[in-house]
């Protein structure tokens, strides 16, 4: 019942939230407090709301972590994932999570993105990724698509887009999964593995941005856009059933690589234990 | 008991102090001539059950240890100019946050890669407005090694006990400074933690103060108490906020927990100031060849005295205004263009004349440089 979500882990007295009508970010949000709910209130998982951090940087999605009602903190352009790094790096037994968005993950956040999945240090990022700058009115971000239109591209976007999760992947990251607004069922699971996944995960989830890059690029509006994500983004189950050659135009909603690199805390717990006995 | 006397650096006595004044996490980023900080933090931090982390850059370093520190372990990071320049954004975030935690920067020549391993105070000013937008500043500057140790403690004491970053302005001299020093038993040292008030259950209002109180106290993250940080200007729950009154009782009540407390907050030492006619005024390292030159100058008949800020901001205006009558004549001695003459000049503007001496070519200024510019003009 989103109602009971609502009041067990919302701050109900800092909504409504910001968003415009037809933002993906709301759902996205949903899908981490649904995943968060299911695995707090699974008495054999290991989360507990005291022990949920929930980091954000600037921008839209960031938002997101002032209105959820864990310990939160709502930090600089682009550290977000920097400020994360010292909390679990000094509590390792706290589930951290990350909201942020594309421009403050992979523009001016890039670097702490590739460095934190390269340590594999245990961080959940989820990326509400609306291949724009909303909260400063719709310049182009890393993600927008090339020959799209931004109000700092008023004649088509030149710059190749980057692929977040790929990028993850590439810099090392253990848990990389796609989702989108429109998959939330899928994406609420992903989430949920991320969380329990010990390494570093990232989700990269599809919003929609409809108004700042829909309306902008005649994508329509909010339904128009999540029925873009449901013709084009395949679930796993269905996608690895189809050809290769139906699959070229299709984005995987699933995991992109799952693997047991050692995790960054367990590895220092590891180094206090050689320095204790002065090796 | 007897304490052994050891050889030691000023980077060195800075994480040994830091040590001893409970810091237990450390990010940094390599850069000279803070870069034994880091090194000695690395192979120390693990022996004490601490925790040390290279970050991939400077800003990194700095969310880190804000991040750490809302975990409530006491946390620092060290740096020089170019790094300092890059942390600036995330410090103006602890003071709005109201996050402890200590930046040391031995300060280099600048401006941009400057002279990378000569020695400079062209940082002070940074020290103050290095951030963008009004907030509070303590930054404290030591002069020999023996003191670096024991002002690292007082840094982080004051970091915690009114919660918001605190500078330790080093210099290239007393960082790379090897002094045979005997250091304070550590159980002698006052160490204080920072102020937790428990409350029941999910406490909404955990930037609420007190009346005649200056800083909040809610619990460190991850203990039971939920609520919200953030670098926008807030209300007492943490929460963003537009409201005019709403942001103006949180800024005046920032820059008062400092403005309100500077006699606890603010140290001086000076020496020979009570019969002196002529002042040096100088902080850290340059306060070497100050002292010298005074000394020098004692000894040919001159009635000169030293005055050195420790506690460099805020900077002691009451302090430097109470011996202004006795004075004819004021020399700040620095190694930049004139920085922190400026403030000098605001105390004393119309009452005591001030010169400046000061250094940017790399090379440190002599106890002659400073005796020669005391005889030049003596009134």
């Amino acid at each position: 019942m989103p109602s009971d979500l609502i009041h067990k882990f919302m701050r109900i007295d800092h909504l409504p939230h910001i968003w415009c009508a037809g933002c993906g970010n709301g759902i996205i949000m949903r899908d981490v407090a649904v995943a968060l709910q299911e695995l707090i209130d699974d008495p054999d998982c290991r989360v507990s709301r005291e022990k949920t951090v929930i980091v954000s940087g600037i921008g839209c999605s960031s938002r997101a972590a002032g209105y959820m009602d864990f310990n939160s903190i709502h930090t600089t352009h682009g550290r977000a994932i920097a400020f994360a790094t010292g909390i679990k790096f000094a509590r390792p037994d706290l589930e951290v999570i990350v909201l942020t968005g594309d421009g403050d993950c992979s523009a001016i956040g890039g670097n702490h993105l590739i460095h934190a999945a390269r340590r594999n240090i245990g961080l959940t990022v989820i990326a509400f990724n609306n291949d724009i700058y909303g909260m400063t009115g719709g310049q182009y971000s890393p993600t927008t698509p090339t020959g799209d239109v931004a109000t700092t591209a008023p004649y088509g976007n030149i710059d190749r887009p980057f692929d977040i999760a790929q990028l993850a992947a590439g810099a090392g990251a253990s848990f990389t999964a796609r989702g989108s607004a429109y998959h939330a069922r899928e994406t609420i699971e992903l989430i949920k593995q991320g969380i329990l996944h010990r390494g570093f995960s990232l989700v990269d989830v599809y919003s929609a941005c409809p108004t700042y890059y829909g309306r902008k690029n005649h994508k329509g509006g909010a339904v128009e856009m999540l029925t873009w994500q449901r013709d084009n983004m395949v679930p796993a189950s269905r996608y690895y059933a189809m050809s290769e050659e139906k699959r070229r135009d299709k984005i995987l909603v699933g995991i992109l690589t799952h693997n047991d690199f050692p995790e960054y805390t367990q590895q220092y717990a590891q180094l206090l234990e050689r320095a204790r006995e002065g090796k | 008991m007897e304490r052994k006397r050891v050889l030691m650096q000023g980077n060195e006595a800075c994480v040994e102090g830091a040590i001893a004044a409970g810091m237990r996490f450390y990010a940094g980023y390599p850069i000279t001539p803070s870069t034994e900080i880091a090194e000695l933090c690395a192979l120390r931090l693990p022996q004490v059950g601490g925790r040390f982390i290279q970050m991939e850059d400077e800003l990194a370093s700095m969310a880190a240890v804000l991040g750490a520190s809302a975990t409530g372990v006491k946390a620092m990071t060290a740096t020089s100019g170019p790094g300092f320049s890059l942390k600036q954004e995330n410090i103006g975030y602890g003071c709005m946050a109201e996050i402890p935690c200590v930046i040391v920067d031995v300060q280099r020549s600048g401006p941009s890669t400057g002279l990378p391993t000569s020695p400079s105070q062209g940082d002070y000013m940074q020290a103050r407005w290095g951030t963008h937008g009004d907030h509070p500043v303590i930054a404290l500057s030591p002069s020999s090694v023996l003191e670096t140790y024991k002002l690292i403690v007082r840094a982080f004491n004051l970091s915690e006990k009114y919660r918001t970053p605190v500078i330790f302005l080093m210099d290239e001299i007393v960082g790379h400074m090897r002094e045979g020093v005997e250091l304070p038993d550590p159980n002698d040292l006052i160490i204080n933690k920072r102020h937790i008030s428990y409350h029941d259950g999910a406490n909404k209002q955990c930037y609420y103060v007190p009346e005649g109180k200056y800083v909040p106290a809610m619990k460190p993250f991850g203990q039971g108490e939920r609520y919200n940080i953030t670098g926008l200007a807030h209300d007492v729950s943490g929460f963003p906020t537009n409201d005019p009154a709403v942001a103006e009782a949180l800024y005046t009540r920032l820059m008062e927990k400092i403005d309100r407390n500077l006699d606890d907050i603010i140290r001086t030492e000076q020496v020979f100031m009570d019969d002196a006619d002529t002042a040096v005024v100088c902080f850290g390292g340059t306060a070497r060849a100050a002292m010298s030159a005074v000394l020098q100058a004692r000894e040919a008949g001159m009635k000169v005295g030293m005055f050195r800020p420790i506690t460099v901001w805020p900077f002691p205006e009451k302090q430097l205004r109470e011996r202004l009558p006795g004075l004819k004549r004021i020399l700040t001695v620095e190694h930049n263009y004139g920085q922190m003459v400026l403030e000098v000049r605001r105390v004393a503007e119309g009452k005591v004349p001030v010169d400046f001496l000061g250094r940017l070519d790399g090379t440190v200024i002599s106890p002659d440089d400073i005796l020669g510019a005391l005889r030049r003009t003596e009134v």
